[in-house]
């Protein structure tokens, strides 16, 4: 149980840095940075949200962005009808994603393995094609945000308070992701990945527990959207391409998949990189694909193998 | 409108013809080493990048088909010796993050080379106009296309379906472990899969490129439909991946030719603008998850 506490301190001392943070950027001056640590928390949460799919699920889910683009598209299409409240457009993303999964979720989860990794693919490219072929959702060129959702009493407006609302939000998943693992419900799960059949045969409802996992992750997909689309200033199509899938399932994979900290990791890593390559590159891409590559030859655990973190998820 | 259903049918032929290219070389490497090569379109962006180049530098098309067979074959084996081998007995999600790096490294390294701007690639002056065809006119360089595509596909199916390697093939489709406790040596026949898909993705991208665009991104749109079409025929099986690709490419040219037309006619104006495009660009993958859940293993499973 030592390590256990030992983790809590480390936790309780990064979340206070991660506060600390915005703060001593504005002290010196580099408050674009925030902007980009904020990117980093809102895709720390939605890889942390597909990582509870894959990881803790063991569903190989191919079309996270599907619920991630809802998450934007649902706030855009509301402000475009005049309702800025993010406390009725928020939890209407996330009823709306939730709605979207247990449908796809209900088809999908007859099929495994490959097939439930491309027919999840194939919803969520139904999805985009929906969306760039409707008028009112801006087509190809998404759609724009006349300003910050309006959370009364803070005001999104200020880079400050948008990253404080996102690093709230990411701690409130990965606490309650932990107290999940702890849980029946956890236990279940845990069960599951190990052996399906034998989880049958003791009675528990598979489909369902495993229906519910994957509403859980694209809810909370949902809502890292909500606050992509406040950050980006639009809902685009970009959001909903396999391509946005691809990169998450990547920043869960580098990260570590199953590992609580694994989507929060690979997506500070995989920005990071991007953001130090761009300024040396025009190429960037190029050298992330090859420091990708590495970690997949040298690094089969991702980097929270690496670091040895050991909050495996049973 | 009989022309207008006539000429659209030949497109999918077309299409579907191509789609089969990518995919039959797709299905072989998921099928025999179940492995995930999210990078495969990227083998169809190189070729067509090729042949483009190889185009512009002699001035012949045909040394850009050949140039751009030749270059990707070389690249599919030098990629297949290096890497890919690492993968095979690696999970799925390792496959897709390596080769999703993969794309990402091929659309930096094709910008690099040729820059961001879209390479043009004329199709041969004599191909250039249309083709008088029973009364009705249709370009000559998609014909040229179809018949290619049956003839490649005609000669995969004898390669696969009368030959010794053809068989090796489909044993190691059915079973895997059986195949090389009987001796095949599934190792070796897996380079020269790789090789012959990366040469045909080579083909269909130089063969495309004159009617899309040759750009940076080409291929990740098209590897979807070509997974879709591998999904529905049956993963592994070559007969699957031609009946897949051509019901892909006529559902999709088909679809969105008439439903807007069709849409028109039973509702509103203002209602068919909306559902039509949105309804045909989706048909295919309706008709896959409709495959996936009465048919979860395809059309044609290879799987013994």
């Amino acid at each position: 149980m030592k390590a256990s506490r030992r983790e809590s301190s480390l936790e309780m001392v990064l979340l206070g840095a991660a506060l600390f943070l915005p703060f001593a950027l504005q002290a010196i001056g580099e408050d674009y940075y925030i902007g980009l640590a904020t990117r980093m928390l809102i895709f720390a949460l939605a890889a942390t949200s597909l990582n509870f799919i894959v990881g803790y699920g063991g569903m190989v889910a191919f079309g996270h962005a599907a619920f991630f683009g809802i998450g934007a598209y649902v706030v855009a299409l509301l402000m475009e009808q005049g309702i800025a409240s993010a406390w009725i457009a928020w939890p209407l993303a996330l009823v709306t994603a939730t709605l979207a999964a247990l449908a796809i979720g209900a088809v999908s989860l007859r099929t495994r393995g490959v097939y439930f990794i491309m027919i999840t693919l194939a919803f969520a490219q139904m999805i985009y094609y929906i969306v760039i072929s409707l008028k009112f959702a801006g087509g190809d060129d998404g759609l724009p945000l006349a300003q910050r959702s309006a959370l009364v009493p803070f005001d999104l407006a200020s880079d400050t308070v948008l990253y404080c609302v996102s690093l709230a939000l990411l701690a409130a998943s990965l606490l309650a992701l932990k107290r999940l693992a702890a849980s029946r419900y956890g236990h279940a799960l845990a069960g599951l990945r190990q052996n399906e059949m034998r989880m049958e045969a003791l009675g528990y409802p598979v489909r369902r527990l495993k229906l519910v996992c994957f509403a859980a992750g694209a809810a909370l997909a949902s809502l890292a959207g909500a606050l992509f689309a406040n950050q980006n200033g639009m809902a685009s199509p970009a959001q909903l391409y396999w391509t946005q899938s691809g990169m998450l399932l990547v920043m869960v994979i580098l990260g570590g998949v199953g590992k609580r900290y694994g989507g929060v990791l690979g997506a500070v890593a995989l920005l990071g990189i991007e953001e130090i390559l761009a300024r040396i590159t025009e190429h960037s891409h190029f050298y992330v694909g090859i420091a990708l590559l590495a970690v997949v030859l040298f690094a089969p655990q991702g980097l929270a193998g690496l670091f040895g973190l050991r909050a495996r998820t049973r | 409108m009989a022309q207008l259903i006539l000429e659209q049918t030949l497109n999918g032929l077309q299409f579907g013809l191509m789609l089969f290219l990518l995919a039959a070389g797709l299905t072989l490497v998921f099928g025999i080493m179940d492995m995930i090569n999210l990078s495969h379109g990227s083998l169809y962006m190189g070729g067509a990048y090729l042949g483009a180049a190889a185009a512009q530098a002699s001035g012949s098309f045909l040394i850009g088909i050949v140039g751009a067979i030749l270059g990707m074959a070389a690249v599919g084996l030098v990629l297949e010796l290096t890497l890919l081998r690492q993968l095979y007995k690696r999970d799925h999600l390792s496959q897709v993050l390596a080769t999703f790096a993969l794309i990402l490294i091929a659309n930096d390294a094709v910008r690099m080379i040729w820059g961001p701007q879209p390479l043009m690639l004329n199709p041969p002056a004599a191909l250039s106009g249309p083709l008088e065809l029973f009364g009705f006119s249709y370009p000559a360089y998609r014909l040229l296309i179809i018949g290619v595509g049956l003839g490649v596909a005609g000669l995969l199916y004898w390669l696969i379906g009368h030959t010794r390697a053809g068989m090796w093939v489909r044993a190691g489709a059915a079973n895997r472990e059986m195949a090389e406790a009987l001796g095949v040596n599934v190792r070796r026949l897996f380079t020269g899969i790789f090789v012959l898909g990366a040469a045909l993705c080579a083909l269909a991208g130089v063969l495309l490129g004159p009617l899309l665009a040759v750009q940076v991104g080409m291929g990740e749109s098209i590897l979807i439909l070509a997974f879709v079409v591998i999904v529905i025929g049956g993963i592994g099986s070559i007969r699957g991946a031609l009946v897949g690709s051509l019901l892909v490419g006529m559902v999709d040219t088909l679809g969105r030719a008439l439903l807007p037309t069709l849409l028109r006619s039973t509702t509103t104006p203002e209602i068919a603008g909306h559902l039509g495009p949105a309804l045909a660009s989706i048909m295919i993958y309706l008709l896959m998850a409709a495959v996936l859940f009465w048919r979860p293993q395809g059309l044609f499973p290879a799987r013994a």
